[in-house]
C-alpha cells in the first residue's frame, strides 16, 4: 500500500468534491491525491477489475433470469453498481469484515462466496448463504441500515483487540435516513472505530429519489459527526478503489471512521418484484447508461494500448463459466428438511421449543412421506 | 456467606464475570464513571478499565447494535438499559438482530449478549421508569428472558446469563435493589440451579401462586398471611420467563388443583395468559377452579400517586386466592 500523509488534510475535507479518475468516456484523469493509491493498478490489474465487473454483471443477469424461470423467489439486482462494489471490495484485506445489505452480491463474490451460496437465500431454501467467518462477511441485512451498527461494534472490538483490521458497512442512500446509520456514525466517531461507511447512493430507495432522503450531498453529512466524508464517482472502479484504500488506511492507523458516498445508479429494479417504470423515466436510464462502469474501463484499456478484444473475450468466457456454474448450482440446492425449521433458534437447549419440535415430529410421523407431502393418515382435505 | 443487597449481588456477579473472561464487556449509559444510575456497576470501570466498562452515547439502538458487532467478534457484551421504559429505541436491534442472528446464520454466529433491564414499579418514579415490558421479549423467538428476585439468585443468574451462548434479557426488580440477602460468593456456578428452572420458595397444599421479580416477596407475604387464615399457598418464583419451567408449575398444580398468577405487567396477552393456558392444557383434570390472574391493569403506567392502585399487592393477591378457593371475594356473584 502506498503511504501518504496527505489524506488527513486534502481529499477528505472536501465532501462536495466529486472524485473521479476515469471519465465516462474512458479518459484517465490525474489526481495527485488519489493516484498514489492505485499506482499498482497496471494494465493487467485494470483488466482484472474489468473482468470482475463483467462477471458480476453476468451473475446479476443470470440470477434475474433464474427468478423469471421460477428458480428463485426474488433477486435484488446490482446492475450499474459493479464499480462501487468491486472497487471497494477489492480494497479489503482478508481479515477485514464486510457488513452488507442484500444487494452486495459482487462484494460477496469477491469475498469468495460460491454460486450456490449466493443463491440459496433467494431460492427460499436457507436463512443465509454462507458462514460469515469463512468469508469475512456478515449475514446480509434486510433491515435497512441495521448493519452499520454491527460494523461499528465489530470495529470497536478490533481496536480493543489491538489488530489493524477494519470493518466496512455497505448501505444505500435510503439507509442514511435511518436512526441506526446515524447512531453508528455517532458511536464510530466517539470510539475512533476503524470502520468505513460505504454508502452506495444509487439514486433510488425503491421508488423514492435520493432528494427525499437528503437536501445536500450525503457525504456532507459526515462532517456533522466529525467524520471525514468523500464523494466519489461510484461508477469509476479506480476512484472507488483509491478512496476505499485511503479510508481503510486511516482506519488501520487508528484515525477512525470515514464516510464514502459512491455516486452510482441502480440500472435495474429494486428487486425482481419491482417495476421502476412507475417512478422513473427512460431518459434518466439512458443518461446513466452513458456512465457505464464497465464500458469506461474498456475504453481506457483501449486508449492505453491493451488488446481490449482479448480482455473482453477472456472476461466473457469467465462470465460464461459463472453463468453455467449458477445454473448447475441452482439444481444442487436441496429443499431443507422440515424439522430444520427448529434448528439454531437457540445455541443451547430450550425446553419450550424442544417440546414444540417433539410434538411436530409426532405430527409429521403420521404421514407416509417423511417430508409431509402425502395426505394425513386419516385423509380429509388438508 | 456474605450479606449483600440485590444490587450489590449483581455488582459482585458482574465483577466475577469480568474477571473470569476477558471477552466480557459492559456497555451502557452512565455505567462507567458514575457506576450506573442505580450503582449496579459501581467501581467496575476503575477496576477493569474503560474498554471493559464502557460509557456509551445515549442511544439504545446504538448500544445494542454495537453489542451485536462485538458479539460477531467473539465478545460477550453485557448491555445496561437504564430503565425499562427506555428499551424501545433498541427494540428493533433486539428482536430483529440479537434474537435472530444465530438462526439466520445457521448457528455460525453466536449472540451471547446479556441485556440488563431494571424493571417494575413501586418506587414513585416519573413516567417510563416503572414498566414491565417482559412479555414483548418472551414472545420473541431466539431470546431467553429471566427475572431475578433476591440477592442470591441475582448473583448467580447474572453470571449464568453472561455465560449463556444465547442472548438473555435480564430483568432486575428495581424496587428490591436495596434488599439484603445471603450470597455464597465461593460457590461454583457449575453446582448452581440452572437459570431455566423455577424455585418453589414456599411450600403449600391448597393454591399454587406463580410470580417472578419484585412480586415474589409480595407473594411470600401473602402466603404467610393466608396461613393464619388456614390456607396453604405454594409460591413459585418462575425465575425464567423464556423458557418457562412449566413442569415445576404443573407438578404443584397437580397437588393443589388451584392456580393464581400475578405480575405487574398488564393482563392482556401477558405471561399470565400463557401460564394459565399451558397449565390448563397440561393439568385440566386436576384443576378445581379456573386459573386466576392478578396483574397490573391494561393501562399505561400511572402517575406515582396512583401506582398502588395499579400494582398487585398482598390484598389483591389474597382476593385472587379466595376466587380460586370459591370463598367470598370481590367478584362474588359477578358473572365471568
Amino acid at each position: 500500500m502506498t503511504p501518504s500523509d496527505r489524506h488527513a488534510t486534502g481529499l477528505l475535507t472536501r465532501p462536495d468534491e466529486f472524485v473521479q479518475l476515469i471519465t465516462p468516456t474512458g479518459e484517465r484523469r490525474s489526481d495527485p491525491e488519489l493516484d498514489p493509491w492505485v499506482a499498482d493498478i497496471d494494465t493487467d490489474a485494470l483488466s482484472a477489475l474489468h473482468r470482475d465487473m463483467v462477471v458480476v454483471r453476468r451473475l446479476d443477469t443470470e440470477a434475474t433470469a433464474l427468478q423469471r424461470q421460477g428458480q428463485l423467489g426474488l433477486w435484488p439486482p446490482l446492475s450499474g453498481q459493479e464499480a462501487a462494489q468491486i472497487g471497494s471490495a477489492r480494497a479489503l484485506r482478508e481479515d477485514d469484515f464486510a457488513f452488507s445489505s442484500y444487494r452486495e452480491h459482487a462484494v460477496a463474490w469477491v469475498r469468495g462466496v460460491g454460486p450456490a451460496d449466493l443463491l440459496r437465500v433467494w431460492r427460499g431454501a436457507a436463512a443465509s448463504g454462507w458462514n460469515p467467518y469463512e468469508h469475512g462477511m456478515a449475514v446480509p441485512q434486510i433491515i435497512i441500515g441495521a448493519q452499520a451498527l454491527h460494523a461499528t461494534g465489530w470495529a470497536m472490538g478490533a481496536r480493543w483487540d489491538d489488530t489493524d483490521a477494519a470493518a466496512v458497512a455497505y448501505f444505500g442512500d435510503g439507509a442514511t435516513s435511518e436512526g441506526d446509520v446515524n447512531e453508528a456514525l455517532v458511536f464510530a466517531a466517539s470510539f475512533d472505530a476503524p470502520v468505513v461507511f460505504f454508502c452506495q447512493n444509487n439514486q433510488w430507495a425503491i421508488s423514492e429519489p435520493v432528494g427525499l432522503q437528503s437536501r445536500q450531498p450525503l457525504a456532507r453529512r459526515a462532517d456533522g459527526f466529525g467524520i471525514p466524508g468523500v464523494r466519489v464517482d461510484g461508477n469509476d472502479v479506480l476512484a472507488v478503489m483509491a478512496t476505499t484504500r485511503i479510508a481503510l488506511d486511516r482506519a488501520r492507523r487508528g484515525e477512525g471512521p470515514t464516510f464514502i458516498e459512491a455516486v452510482t445508479y441502480r440500472m435495474g429494479p429494486h428487486t425482481t418484484a419491482d417495476d421502476p417504470k412507475r417512478y422513473r423515466g427512460e431518459d434518466e436510464l439512458a443518461e446513466w447508461r452513458g456512465r457505464d462502469p464497465i464500458a469506461r474501463v474498456a475504453a481506457l484499456l483501449a486508449a492505453s494500448g491493451a488488446d481490449v478484444a482479448a480482455v473482453e473475450r477472456e472476461a466473457g468466457e469467465e462470465a460464461d463459466r459463472m453463468a453455467a456454474d449458477l445454473r448447475t448450482a441452482i439444481t444442487s440446492i436441496a429443499d431443507p428438511e422440515p424439522l430444520s425449521v427448529f434448528d439454531h433458534v437457540y445455541a443451547e437447549p430450550h425446553a419450550h421449543l424442544d417440546r414444540q419440535r417433539e410434538h411436530y415430529t409426532r405430527y409429521l410421523g403420521q404421514f407416509d412421506d417423511a417430508a409431509g407431502a402425502a395426505a394425513p393418515a386419516r385423509g380429509g382435505s388438508r | 456467606m456474605t450479606t449483600l443487597t440485590l444490587g450489590g449481588a449483581l455488582n459482585a456477579g458482574l465483577r466475577r464475570s469480568l474477571a473470569g473472561d476477558d471477552k466480557v464487556v459492559l456497555l451502557g449509559e452512565d455505567i462507567g464513571t458514575l457506576g450506573g444510575v442505580f450503582r449496579i456497576t459501581d467501581g467496575l470501570k476503575a477496576e477493569f478499565g474503560a474498554h471493559r466498562v464502557v460509557d456509551t452515547p445515549l442511544s439504545e439502538a446504538g448500544i445494542v447494535g454495537t453489542a451485536v458487532g462485538l458479539a460477531y467478534r467473539g465478545y460477550r457484551p453485557v448491555v445496561e438499559i437504564q430503565f425499562d421504559g427506555f428499551i424501545y429505541p433498541g427494540f428493533d436491534q433486539i428482536v430483529a438482530q440479537v434474537a435472530k442472528l444465530h438462526y439466520r446464520s445457521h448457528g455460525n454466529v453466536r449472540m451471547p449478549i446479556t441485556i440488563r433491564v431494571p424493571f417494575g414499579g413501586g418506587i414513585g418514579a416519573a413516567e417510563h421508569h416503572s414498566e414491565s415490558p417482559e412479555a414483548y421479549f418472551a414472545h420473541t423467538a431466539g431470546l431467553r428472558v429471566v427475572a431475578c428476585s433476591d440477592a442470591a439468585d441475582a448473583y448467580v443468574m447474572i453470571q449464568q446469563a453472561i455465560a449463556s451462548d444465547d442472548p438473555v434479557l435480564f430483568f432486575e426488580p428495581k424496587r428490591r435493589y436495596h434488599v439484603k440477602g445471603e450470597v455464597d460468593e465461593t460457590a461454583s456456578l457449575a453446582d448452581a440451579k440452572p437459570m431455566g428452572v423455577a424455585s418453589v420458595v414456599a411450600s403449600g397444599t391448597d393454591v399454587t401462586l406463580v410470580t417472578y421479580g419484585a412480586l415474589v416477596q409480595t407473594a411470600r407475604d401473602a402466603a404467610t398471611a393466608a396461613r393464619e387464615d388456614g390456607v396453604s399457598i405454594e409460591v413459585i418464583d418462575l425465575r425464567s420467563l423464556s423458557p418457562m419451567d412449566l413442569s415445576t408449575v404443573a407438578a404443584s398444580v397437580r397437588r393443589t388443583g388451584r392456580l393464581v398468577i400475578t405480575h405487574e405487567a398488564g393482563q392482556q396477552v401477558g405471561l399470565g395468559a400463557e401460564i394459565a393456558a399451558s397449565i390448563t392444557e397440561r393439568c385440566f383434570e386436576f384443576l378445581e377452579a379456573a386459573p386466576v390472574r392478578i396483574t397490573g391493569h391494561d393501562i399505561p403506567y400511572p402517575p406515582a400517586k396512583l401506582e398502588r392502585h395499579h400494582l398487585p399487592d398482598l390484598d389483591r393477591i389474597l382476593d385472587g386466592v379466595d376466587r380460586v378457593l370459591g370463598r367470598p371475594n370481590s367478584l362474588s356473584g359477578v358473572e365471568a
